[in-house]
């Protein structure tokens, strides 16, 4: 026999399980961005977290932005031809670029490529009683390590989705123009006619909240850690799982808030 | 007697269901070494990260130049806290920075260097550990086991600390490399007239660093005395430990 009284013990204690958790990343959070309000600020530690996010994810975001604004114009195009519609395909890849797969697909990328790399590092030096030393060196780990990582992702990713914006509408129009048979200039006018400053500011935003929710789980589940390599391991894959389960709920509720009316 | 340096009191930390410190009290008095020995998992990393503040303890307090550290506000914490120079177990040096990036990581924190003169401070103190300044260029994974120890070693004399501690300097060294840190150990704790505490599970190197020695067992300092005392204590358990005997008043739990 199932006692229904253990189920809701369960549910009790699972959705207690999640606020405490909620809680723990929210204070982490608010922690690391105090950080950036009060001297001394660490300067370099910003800009190798602001060039690893930035530069070093441009490869892998570009590629995804120009075939994500390709296989648009395509499926579009197959979807649309047969009503004569051909010039709603230009709004299409734009908006749906810039306010959606842009900001996701570049969110996911950088979660699996920077997010991972940060929970690993920052558990390393958990488990190494590398971030215990720093504090025995006049060094706050949550200044030195957090802060200067919230700062970049929070900069860096909008960048970085200006570029995938651009590539992915590239994308789309290299589609229209070679393959469809568009008029180029034409297909520009349009992009641009379509597009509107709400749809870019969304974006961005949207950019800017992922950026730094890819930063705190890297550095919450990092920081964290413990239980040598094993423990690092599961930081990591945690911090990747969680990141990229937020940019999509977290993607769902801004699109909510700039877009339903 | 002045004041000891160090006073810790009814310290007391558990993990769980496991208590691992039970009431330790410790003083150390200013300028001098006390050597903590135990066996494995006995907590003494544990009670010198109480001390440090890196683990809050469950009770006792814990008295740096008379001032309770466990009650001061964190600012005051981390003031008391630059003052105490600690070379990890593991070494725990910086693998993402250069040698002399690590030795002079405390320098550049407190702003008391800029980067050129930091370098060359490196570059001295490197010598002082018996390593040539050219080390400072290399990354800590490129070094051997002594060397990062003396880099460690390095690194926490590097702002002159006026408390120091040391958890098992020599462990995983030949007996020669353990002699020439613990040499470098005394060099040091003498040159700036540093209170010491370092945990050691090497007799000759107990005798060697420490002026004072305590035994650490089950969660207890069972035994406290003179560092040259430690081979004929007349305490059984502290001779069992130091001569390495296999019966004793201490049973390892073995399980088959
Ligand atoms: N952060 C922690 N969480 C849970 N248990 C811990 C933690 N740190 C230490 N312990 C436990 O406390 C006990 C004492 O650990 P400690 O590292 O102080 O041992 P030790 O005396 O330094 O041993 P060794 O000589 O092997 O270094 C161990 O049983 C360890 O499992
Ligand atoms: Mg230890």
């Amino acid at each position: 026999m199932i006692d229904p009284l253990d189920a809701v013990a369960a549910v009790g204690r699972g959705t207690i399980g999640a606020v405490r958790a909620t809680g723990a990343v929210a204070l982490f959070g608010a922690a690391g961005l105090s950080h950036l309000v009060r001297p001394p600020f660490y300067g370099r530690m910003f800009l190798q977290a602001f060039i690893e996010f930035s530069y070093f994810s441009l490869p892998v975001v570009a590629l995804t932005a120009v075939f994500s604004g390709a296989v648009i114009a395509l499926q579009s195009f197959t979807g649309f031809s047969r009503f004569g519609a051909e010039s709603a395909i230009a709004g299409i890849v734009v908006l749906s670029v810039v306010r959606e797969l842009g900001p996701v697909l570049a969110g996911l990328m950088v979660a699996g490529r920077v997010g991972a790399a940060m929970a690993a590092e920052l558990g390393t030096m958990r488990v190494t009683d590398q971030i215990d030393a720093l504090g025995t060196l006049s060094t706050n780990p949550m200044k030195y390590l957090v802060a200067p990582r919230l700062l970049a992702g929070l900069i860096a990713v909008p960048l970085l989705v200006i570029v995938a914006d651009v590539l992915g509408v590239a994308g789309g129009f290299l589609v229209s123009t070679v393959k469809l048979g568009f008029n180029p200039s034409g297909y520009l006018t349009s992009t641009f006619q379509i597009l509107t400053t709400t749809d870019v500011v969304a974006g961005l935003a949207k950019a800017a909240a992922f950026g730094f929710l890819i930063a705190l789980m890297g550095c919450y589940h990092g920081y964290n850690s413990k239980g040598g390599a094993q423990g690092v391991g599961s930081a990591t894959t945690s911090a990747v799982v969680a990141a990229s389960i937020l940019i999509l709920a977290f993607d769902y509720v801004l699109t909510e808030l700039f877009f339903a009316r | 007697m002045s004041d000891p340096k160090i006073r810790v009191r009814g310290l007391t930390k558990a993990f769980g269901a496991k208590t691992v410190l039970d009431g330790i009290d410790l003083d150390v008095a200013a300028g001098t070494s006390m050597v903590v020995i135990g066996g494995s998992g006995s907590g003494k990393s544990v009670l010198l990260k109480c001390i440090l503040g890196l683990i809050e303890p469950d009770a006792g307090s814990i008295e740096i130049d008379g001032r309770d550290v466990l009650r001061l506000p964190r600012q005051e914490r981390e003031q008391v806290n630059a003052r105490i120079g600690m070379l990890f177990q593991a070494g725990a040096l910086f693998d993402s920075l250069t040698v002399w990036e690590n030795v002079a990581f405390g320098l550049l924190a407190q702003h008391k260097a800029a980067r050129a003169e930091a370098r060359e401070r490196a570059g001295t103190i490197l010598a002082q550990v018996g390593l040539d300044p050219s080390v400072g260029d290399l990354s800590p994974a490129e070094l051997s086991g002594g060397m990062q120890k003396r880099v460690g070693l390095a690194r926490a004399i590097a702002s002159q600390p006026d408390i120091l501690f040391f958890d098992e300097p020599t462990t995983g060294l030949d007996p020669i490399m353990g002699a020439v840190i613990d040499g470098l150990i005394v060099d040091c704790v003498k040159r700036l007239g540093s209170t010491a505490i370092a945990i050691t599970h090497d007799m000759a190197s107990a005798t060697r660093i420490g002026d004072r020695a305590a035994m650490l067992f089950r969660g207890k300092l069972v035994w406290q005395g003179q560092a040259a005392d430690l081979l004929h204590s007349g305490n059984s358990m502290v001779d069992q430990f130091t001569h390495g005997r296999r019966e004793g008043p201490i049973q390892m739990e073995l399980r088959r």
